[in-house]
């Protein structure tokens, strides 16, 4: 599903932000990518999404390498990867529903097919209720959940959630990261940056550890290096 | 393009301008100003054309006598005239047919505006009046000169009407003319179709150098109103990128701004101008008849056949243009 084959990335030549790291994570895995500030984490998930090219390396999401990509065929991969970010990134503009069904429209649904895909997602997230609501009407946790309804509404077969419970208390952490887990159990691959370690210990899922842009470990059920 | 996708770009493009509304009334405004001055040089310059070309259809130079010259002394300056090279036709016209042909003239024109009173006044007064004297040409419309052969038929009307191969060589003619015996007076009328032409090349600059400043106002005030939409909805076109729009879908917002701007900036001076026209040409008909008969408007229908293509393709064109170039430079997807 996502492969990285001796990627490494260089905004400066000669500083490496990803030196030749290669991650192998199967269709329907929950992976837990860790690592202090400057570790990579955030350069891993832009090569994911092509927002930045690798320096040398080449990288597979669903068995195509990224570099055969061609510009305008950027749109269609991202269409296949939801991703979900610590400030939510909502507009704050628009209620629940319009949030929401952006993502659909921006691909050229039609009302009638956005209407169920929205009303079935936010049902999914537990928002249903909610739908009018504008993001400042919302909770930090409410509002996550929004974002991660906007990256699931055009049913992408990876998820990417850059520090998802960052600006969350713990209780809507835990719920956040319960969502990503059923989500998961769905089919939907997820691979979750972080910091806080108390989730990945009880999570126990696959944890890739990374340190100054290099995999230092990966290991499964949760298990972390000593350091971290 | 799908359809909503199509509708969702022209909502998000009204909707730009309608947050960003000093900006945008601000670029709608320069481009009216452009607009309009580019119809209104358009209309002067096309009514300009036309009396150009009616005063060199009469490109004749009119050779008037001394008083008491015989009928031999006439002859003889006939003779010399069409020795002359440049000189393709010399006609005499007496005092009578000169009359004659002016009354006729007046008649013809004052058919063609029967609903001007004035005219009509004036037609009769004109033909009522024995000495006046004129020269009419041979397509019935009058020359641009009138006014002073009218003056100097009511002294001395005999003349010759003298013809060119060649306008170029008017002015040589015209100093032999002058330069011979019994020749009171030369009237050539190529000097006002010069003046015209001249005026008209001065316009066409003036207005070519205005024009050319205010498309650059227009094209750099959209570029801003883009510019501040662009920065407004930056969050929202970050968002568009991760869930996979199209670089079209993130751009064609910003196209269509810049398109309605042209567009409704092109369409208002274009009323304006339709309005102002007809009502201009209507008060100069009723007001100056004499310059009607001396000058022809280009029907309102016959300027604005051309000029609404022209001008609502030029402000799509810089409403275009200017977007684009402010999509290229802050709008890299």
């Amino acid at each position: 599903m996502i492969k990285l084959e001796n990627v490494s990335k260089e905004y400066v030549a000669g500083v490496p932000a990803l030196s030749d790291i290669s991650i192998n994570i199967d269709e329907g895995e929950f992976v837990f990518v860790v690592g202090d500030s400057g570790s990579g984490k955030s350069t891993f998930i832009k090569l994911l999404l092509k927002e930045l090219e690798p320096t040398t390396g080449t990288i597979w999401i669903n068995d195509k390498p990224l570099n055969k990509i061609k510009r305008r065929q950027i749109p269609k991969l991202r269409r296949n990867i939801g991703v979900v970010f610590q400030d939510f990134r909502l507009l704050k503009d628009r209620n629940v529903y319009e949030n929401v069904a952006f993502a659909q429209k921006v691909i050229g649904e039609n009302n009638l097919h956005i209407r169920k895909k929205v009303s079935k997602m936010l049902s999914l997230v537990g928002l249903a209720a909610k739908y009018r609501s504008v993001p400042r009407q919302l909770s930090g946790g409410e509002q996550q959940r929004v974002a991660i309804a906007r990256a699931l509404v055009n049913e992408p077969k990876i998820l990417l959630a850059d520090e998802p419970t960052g600006n969350l208390d713990n209780n809507n952490a835990w719920e956040i990261m319960k969502l990503l887990e059923e989500i998961n159990n769905r089919g939907t691959t997820v691979v979750v940056v972080t910091h806080n370690m108390e989730i990945v210990k009880v999570m126990k899922k696959r944890v890739i550890t990374m340190k100054k842009g290099v995999i230092v470990s990966d290991s499964k059920q949760g298990d972390i290096e000593n350091e971290n | 393009m799908k359809i909503s996708s199509t509708l969702y770009s022209i909502q998000q493009g009204i909707k730009n301008i309608w947050r960003n509304k000093m900006f945008s009334l601000a670029s709608i405004a320069t481009m009216s100003a452009c607009i309009f001055l580019f119809g209104l040089f358009y209309i002067i310059v096309n009514n300009f054309n036309g009396m150009v070309k009616d005063a060199e259809e009469n490109v004749a130079i009119t050779v008037f006598f001394d008083d008491g010259l015989s009928k031999k002394q006439i002859d003889e300056i006939g003779k010399k005239i069409k020795k002359r090279g440049e000189v393709a036709k010399c006609i005499y016209v007496s005092n009578k047919k000169a009359a004659k042909d002016f009354g006729n003239k007046m008649q013809v024109k004052t058919d063609k505006t029967e609903k001007n009173d004035t005219n009509k006044q004036k037609d009769v007064s004109l033909r009522n009046t024995k000495d006046q004297t004129n020269v009419t040409d041979n397509k019935g419309k009058l020359p641009s000169n009138t006014a002073e052969i009218l003056k100097d038929a009511l002294k001395n009307s005999d003349h010759y009407e003298v013809f060119l191969n060649d306008v170029s060589m008017q002015k040589n003619l015209v100093n032999y003319v002058k330069g011979m015996d019994g020749v009171r007076k030369v009237n050539h009328s190529k000097e006002i179709a010069k003046t015209l032409t001249a005026f008209n090349k001065l316009i066409g600059y003036i207005s070519a150098g205005i024009i050319i400043i205010l498309l650059g106002v227009a094209v750099f005030l959209i570029s801003n109103t883009v510019t501040v939409g662009i920065s407004v909805r930056r969050e929202e076109i970050a968002i568009m990128r991760l869930i996979g729009a199209t670089d079209f879908l993130i751009r064609a917002p910003f196209i269509v701004e810049g398109i309605i701007i042209g567009l409704v900036g092109a369409i208002l001076p274009l009323i304006l101008l339709y309005t102002l026209y007809g009502k201009i040409i209507g008060y100069i008909k009723d007001r100056f008849s004499v310059i009607n008969n001396i000058v022809s408007f280009i029907p309102v229908g016959q300027i604005f056949t051309t000029l609404v293509p022209v001008a609502i393709l030029l402000g799509v064109g810089i409403g275009l243009f200017g977007s684009m170039i402010t999509i290229r430079k802050h709008l890299r997807v």
